[in-house]
């Protein structure tokens, strides 16, 4: 599916300012997501993959997080130069985003039906309150909460965990956003559940053509959802590919690890491929590759120089940053898409 | 036939639960009326969603929860009946391995002192003999002598939780529990604290009781599965035929419902309406106002564990003969 670019990230960097100093936890990424598009960003703990959702939604905790340089481009407004302000009227109506765990995003003290409410008539001084509660009940069956009129009196803990995901994803929804980021949106949740959110969120995808960043470790929920692929780690995207690349065709030392590491419910295999080593901390390896150290492949030159993003297809679909590009890989990949 | 080192019958948690009105004292069956048997040298996964009663069975087994009723027996002795002081000197047999090593490791203490610390509790050995222990087994789970001077908190969720095997071998036990010991790591070091148990399950002759959420994880690792919902075993078998040819239709809901790393896998998925809290009933299969297949019968009467075929066996109606 091709469409048009809706949001573009370029050299995005997100640094945190600590006692033990700067800590780049995103380090000079570029990526895209076109309209309509589901988006997964896959990576293991500290590899970024949340405060890059939270610098698209202006919510880096400042101090000590900042934005040190770079661009995040939603149509032609930079969300980078937008002041708090701004930003608010932005965040729910063209942007929106769902967190793990509902219950700490859902105010505890107010009924579903207020913070639904709530949010409609920031976006829309116009409407009267009985007009917003009929839209938030609207919502509410859109994505299958059952008996919406009662729910709307109810306190978030009186719901479960799933019906808690649900509220937060209608609430999302409310203004037609374009883009909605869904930040480990089923980590949180039992398999019988995630199945349930993760087919609803489809299915709101497809109907209203809003574009999904989807942020997860779950390899399976990327298979399951996602159109395209990021892999980071380390602050970096490492590889990025069409969902069946990526899976067929891993090029990445880390992307390859990571599939083979993860036991598959479907047979048993006999030994598990495992990762040697541990996750680095954000921020901890400044020179080389940032994977040099886990890796089987590594040599000299992945110590002291950090590889560029290299192109693997002719479409330029399939990147990866790794030197073996150079050695193994087609005559195409030879091509340097981004210099370091 | 393999030896029966773990015989549980009819074990029962009930919590009291306090109801709007006060004369009436109501439980949470927690753990409602469970068997099964856990052969030497074996993995048992124990799988199911967020309280089904997975954590609860375990901690009675160790007693950690004092079971309400039923026995459990331990190469032929009923660990229930034992007094605290016989219970303790038993759990030198029995050790368990926690899903948080951030909270089951004491923080002031250094690991040396942690993994000492079971070791004067059972009365092994002398000074100069625990502490030689101590590097042996700190190599063992695959880290450094030197590891034992450095507190929890200097290490990664994946060094915590070799801290926390080790802990649990110190003693030489013959089975362990082990709760979700995977889930909080991420997927790279997941693989490795697993490749671990399975060498140290070899190596020393250890029988597990593995508890945990992840289906593809449990299958990895686990001989036998047993499948709980809401405090009862739905499903026993043999990993091979419970993942080939799942009979329970919760059973069959929760392999569909889980997601296949591999984007040309298409199958027909089974997605059950509901939540766990929403099928209460006391009457009846505990299944049945989520299962697609539900009858009359299902609401009336509790289905048994039957085995329907060799070593496969199934709480449900579908099967039943009669």
């Amino acid at each position: 599916m091709e469409g048009n670019v809706l949001l573009q990230v370029k050299d995005l960097e997100t640094t945190f300012f600590t006692e033990d100093g700067r800590v780049p936890a995103v380090d000079h990424i570029d990526f895209h997501i076109n309209e309509g598009e589901i988006l997964g960003i896959v990576g293991e703990s500290g590899c970024g993959k949340s405060v890059t959702s939270l610098s698209i939604m202006g919510l880096v905790p400042s101090p000590p997080g900042k934005i040190t340089s770079g661009q995040i481009l939603l149509g032609d407004i930079d969300l980078t130069k937008q002041t708090e302000k701004q930003m608010r009227k932005i965040r729910g109506k063209d942007v929106a985003m769902i967190f793990q765990e509902p219950m700490t995003s859902l105010n505890p003290l107010y009924t579903i039906g207020n913070q639904l409410t709530e949010a409609i008539l920031l976006h829309n001084k116009k409407l009267k309150k009985k007009e917003a509660a009929s839209k938030a009940i609207e919502m509410m069956k859109l994505v299958g909460l059952p008996r919406a009129e009662e729910l709307m009196k109810d306190y978030p803990h009186q719901l479960s965990g799933g019906m808690r995901q649900r509220v937060m994803i209608a609430m999302a929804l409310l203004c037609n956003p374009k883009l909605l980021i869904a930040d480990e949106p089923t980590t949180a949740l039992d398999v019988t559940i995630q199945a349930q959110i993760l087919k609803l969120m489809k299915e709101l995808n497809s109907q209203f053509k809003t574009a999904v960043l989807l942020i997860t470790h779950d390899l399976g929920v990327v298979a399951e959802v996602c159109e395209r692929v990021v892999v980071m780690y380390a602050g970096q995207i490492v590889e990025e590919a069409p969902v069946a690349e990526i899976f067929k065709n891993p090029q990445h030392p880390y992307t390859k690890g990571l599939l083979q590491s993860v036991p598959d419910m479907r047979y048993k295999k006999d030994n598990l491929y495992s990762i040697k080593g541990n996750v680095p901390k954000p921020g901890s390896i400044e020179m080389g590759c940032r994977f040099a150290p886990r890796c089987d492949y590594a040599t000299e030159r992945c110590v002291t120089e950090n590889p560029p993003l290299y192109e693997v297809s002719e479409m330029n679909v399939h990147k990866s940053r790794c030197f073996l590009q150079e050695t193994e890989g087609i005559a195409l990949a030879e091509r340097v898409v981004e210099g370091q | 036939m393999q030896n029966v080192l773990l015989k549980v019958n009819n074990l029962k948690k009930y919590f009291p639960k306090r109801t709007t009105s006060f004369k009436k004292i109501s439980h949470v069956k927690a753990v409602d009326d469970v068997s099964f048997e856990v052969f030497e040298g074996e993995t048992l996964g124990i799988v199911g969603e967020s309280g089904c009663g997975k954590s609860t069975t375990g901690r009675t087994i160790m007693r950690l929860l004092e079971p309400t009723s039923g026995s459990i027996e331990f190469n032929g002795e009923d660990l229930s009946r034992l007094s605290k002081k016989g219970m303790r000197q038993k759990r030198r047999d029995i050790q368990m391995v926690f899903q948080d090593p951030y909270a089951s490791l004491n923080p002031r203490h250094t690991v040396q002192k942690i993994l000492e610390e079971p070791l004067i509790v059972h009365g092994i050995g002398n000074s100069q003999e625990r502490k030689e222990k101590v590097a042996e087994y700190l190599e063992i789970v695959g880290l450094d002598s030197y590891h034992g001077k450095r507190y929890p908190h200097q290490f990664s969720g994946g060094q915590r939780q070799r801290v926390g095997i080790a802990r649990a071998l110190m003693t030489n036990p013959k089975l362990i529990i082990a709760d979700e010991p995977v889930s909080a790591l991420d997927v790279s070091i997941q693989a490795q604290v697993l490749n671990l148990m399975q060498r140290l399950q070899e190596d020393l002759k250890l029988t597990y009781i593995f508890i945990a959420h992840d289906l593809g994880v449990v299958r990895h690792i686990s001989d036998r599965v047993a499948v709980m919902y809401l405090g009862s075993v739905v499903e026993l078998a043999e990993s091979e035929s419970l993942y080939a040819e799942p009979l329970h239709p919760y059973t069959q809901a929760l392999l569909s419902a889980v997601p296949i790393p591999d984007p040309t896998f298409e199958r027909e998925k089974m997605i059950i309406a509901g939540d766990i809290a929403s099928s209460v009933t006391d009457t009846g299969c505990k299944f049945q106002a989520r299962c697609p297949y539900a009858t009359i019968t299902c609401k009336m009467k509790i289905p048994d564990l039957v085995e329907v075929k060799p070593g496969h066996s199934v709480a449900c109606h579908l099967y039943s003969t009669d």
